[in-house]
């Protein structure tokens, strides 16, 4: 039998493919999750004349890990970010469609930004905690939001810490600056600041891209931890993490949202042509 | 470019690197060393027993029986010069007419130049002025005073062509063969028994006021007046320039306005500093009336006007030096933009904008244009906080100006003019040293 040579690769890969690569764990329903907290609708994002997310549909299911993937530039950020609306800090972004956390508009007129940061925590790329000690930055979010007690904020602080399974390895040093952390323990006690002020979304912006495996690990496990008690949203590049950790997954491919399943049906049986050319690396 | 030539690229470099250094290390070494070693000269000297009478008289240190004892003992010597004085009136006395026409004249200036040499003579009245009441407080100034009484200056005009040359002519020759004769290789050789100088350390330099326009005493009233005026300015112009600094940086949206305001902003650092002391002038003290003349409140306000730039100027860079992620993990925490800009932005923030500040401050304190018409006096006593409303002050910029070009006996105080500049010298170098210690332990603080 002939064959061009584009057809063999295709071949190769279709035989290797996603299911040998990916095979994503079996999870149990959530009980009391599926119920969709942000709802977006033609949602589209400018900068200025810019279009860099297009027409976004898609609901993000409460308690649930939902992953979003795609190339670089792809507007996978963008769209995370414009959720708790840490877009503003961008001159000229503005968005057009609708947006609604909880059944509210998050970009109506009325909205306050700063009460929906509070609902939707987030932990960004590189680990940026405040020159301050650990108590401090874990105490940072609860100090802002009015409770002044000490005893209530050190136990807030243990709570957090402890939720982001950094107790034990920093306990007996809490009053140390939070930059003397190893990288993956800074990323970690990030969490646990986010997670202080008692959030309902969590949204993490590539939280592992700046840590060793080992590290990176830890975060993952952490993600299999928090599942269940908030809905959790990851942008990640690393195509095996999101089949790891997510029961959803989004790929987004030049501000399109191309597909939205699953996590075990999307890598292991994907609708879209250019979602199993991604993930089977044709392209990234 | 092969290897060779790359190699001797970076040497010359290097050694051209190291050439600068060299020559400003040096250009710094000539300034500060006579600026030091003659500055000192006004804290550690030999000191005379006029000196000692003068702090004892009009600063009531000393200790009065010690003072006494050492009058007297000068007084032994002195007294023989006095009587071989006397003597010699009456001698003249007896002269005849055209002799003692020929030498009443030179006796009169031999009194005078022994005068300033020793301090009144006796039988005379005390003088008005503090200046003449006491002999030279300082042996170097003593030694300078006894070449003017043994010779007297006199200038060759022999040559019309050229500019006239001075000569001196021993004042002894011109008495010869009278009894006063004798007074001149006395006083030379007892000289120090009759001022009995001893090293001193005058502390009082500093702290003291000055007595008869700077010819005695200290210069407190100048420090004084310059760190009024330079704490003065920083209360006015930090808050200011800090939160000039954070509106430009956080608040401005940018556009043509704000584009307008930086760069206005930039040009009034570049104004010259004489027309910031114009302007204050006819704005604060003509226009706003903030006092009926020169002031403190004025000088100050001059002041920072003059450094706010400076200040918005390196408040803005601290400002957006601060990372982006710090702006961004507090906002994501819920915070408000204020609440971050308060708790996280500044405290990051702080070490550049103390910088900025302090050195600012420096250059407040070592300004002397701004203040010339505006706060600055070239006499007068330290000022109490009240008066700062309405009184002007000595400024240690102004005076050092003022007694190296404008006092009537420049000359006679050049130990006070170098005095005066190791002070303000000093004064600015700290306040940058404590600006560069306060930056490290902060930084240090902020990096755990």
């Amino acid at each position: 039998m002939q064959l061009s040579p584009e057809a063999s690769v295709e071949n190769q890969t279709a035989k290797t493919s996603v299911r040998d690569i990916y095979l994503p764990p079996e999870r149990k329903k959530i009980s009391g999750g599926g119920v969709p907290h942000v709802m977006a609708k033609n949602f589209s994002i400018y900068y200025g004349e810019f279009e860099a997310v297009k027409k976004v549909t898609a609901d993000i299911l409460s308690k649930y890990v939902t992953a979003i993937i795609g190339p670089s530039g792809c507007g996978k950020s963008t769209f995370m970010r414009s959720i708790n609306r840490m877009n503003d800090l961008i001159p000229n972004c503005h968005t057009t469609g609708a947006l609604m956390f909880d059944g509210e508009d998050v970009y109506g007129k009325f909205t306050d930004e700063v009460l929906l940061r509070k609902k939707i925590g987030m932990v960004f790329q590189k680990p940026n905690p405040f020159p301050k000690s650990i108590f401090d930055n874990v105490a940072y979010g609860p100090r802002l939001h009015g409770i002044r007690d000490r005893k209530t904020l050190e136990g807030i602080v243990e709570k957090s810490l402890r939720k982001a399974a950094l107790w034990d390895e920093v306990c007996d040093r809490l009053e140390r600056n939070a930059l003397s952390l190893s990288g993956g323990q800074q990323q970690r006690m990030c969490v646990a600041r986010t997670l202080a002020v008692e959030p309902e979304i969590l949204l993490l912006d590539e939280p592992t891209s700046a840590l060793d495996p080992k590290a990176t690990a830890k975060i993952e496990d952490l993600i299999q931890e928090l599942r269940g008690s908030y809905t959790i949203m990851i942008v990640t590049h690393n195509m095996q993490q999101a089949s790891r950790v997510s029961d959803y997954t989004m790929f987004f491919y030049e501000g399109v949202l191309v597909e939205h399943a699953p996590t075990a049906q999307l890598f292991t049986n994907p609708k879209d042509r250019m979602t199993e050319d991604y993930i089977t690396g044709r392209f990234s | 470019m092969n290897l060779g030539t790359r190699k001797l690229l970076d040497r010359s470099f290097t050694a051209l690197g190291i050439g600068s250094i060299v020559i400003m290390a040096m250009t710094l070494l000539i300034v500060l060393v006579p600026i030091v070693s003659n500055g000192f000269g006004a804290l550690v000297f030999r000191g005379t027993i006029e000196h000692r009478k003068l702090l004892y008289n009009e600063f009531h240190r000393g200790d009065h029986e010690d003072l006494q004892k050492e009058i007297a003992q000068s007084d032994r010597y002195r007294q023989h010069a006095f009587a071989i004085l006397s003597n010699f009136e009456t001698e003249l006395d007896q002269m005849d007419e055209s002799r003692q026409h020929e030498y009443r004249g030179k006796y009169k200036e031999v009194k005078s130049a022994l005068q300033t040499l020793l301090g009144p003579l006796p039988g005379e009245e005390t003088p008005a002025l503090t200046r003449f009441q006491y002999g030279p407080n300082r042996w170097d100034k003593a030694q300078e005073k006894l070449q003017s009484f043994l010779y007297e200056k006199k200038w060759d005009y022999s040559n019309p062509d050229e500019v006239a040359k001075e000569y001196f002519v021993s004042r002894a020759a011109s008495f010869e063969g009278t009894s006063l004769v004798r007074l001149f290789p006395y006083v030379e050789q007892n000289l120090d028994k009759m001022l009995l100088p001893e090293w001193t350390f005058y502390w009082g330099f500093i702290t003291d006021s000055s007595i008869d326009s700077h010819i005695f005493g200290g210069i407190w009233p100048e420090i004084q007046g310059t760190i009024f005026l330079a704490v003065g300015a920083m209360l006015f112009a930090f808050p200011l320039g800090v939160v000039a600094a954070v509106y430009f940086t956080e608040y401005a949206r940018e556009g043509f306005l704000t584009s307008m305001l930086r760069s206005a902003n930039s040009t009034l650092a570049g104004v010259p500093s004489i027309v910031f002391g114009l302007f204050g002038l006819a704005f604060f003290i003509n226009t706003l009336k903030v006092s009926e003349s020169k002031s403190v409140l004025a000088g100050s306000l001059t002041l920072a006007i003059m450094i706010l730039p400076t200040i918005i100027r390196s408040a803005e860079e601290a400002i957006l030096a601060v990372p982006k992620t710090y702006r961004e993990a507090s906002l994501g925490l819920g915070s408000t933009k204020w609440n971050t800009i308060v708790t996280v932005i500044l405290p990051a923030a702080l070490p550049g904008i103390i910088t900025g500040g302090v050195i600012s401050l420096g250059r407040a304190a070592g300004e002397t244009a701004p203040i010339i018409f505006t706060a600055a006096v070239s006499v007068g006593s330290a000022i109490g906080l009240a008066d700062i409303f309405s009184s002007p002050t000595p400024a240690l910029s102004w005076n050092i100006y003022n007694l190296a070009s404008e006092h009537e006996a420049a000359a006679e105080i050049r130990h006070v003019q170098y005095g005066m500049v190791l002070s303000l010298v000093t004064i600015v170098l700290l306040l940058n040293m404590s600006a560069i210690i306060l930056r490290a332990r902060i930084s240090k603080k902020l990096k755990g």
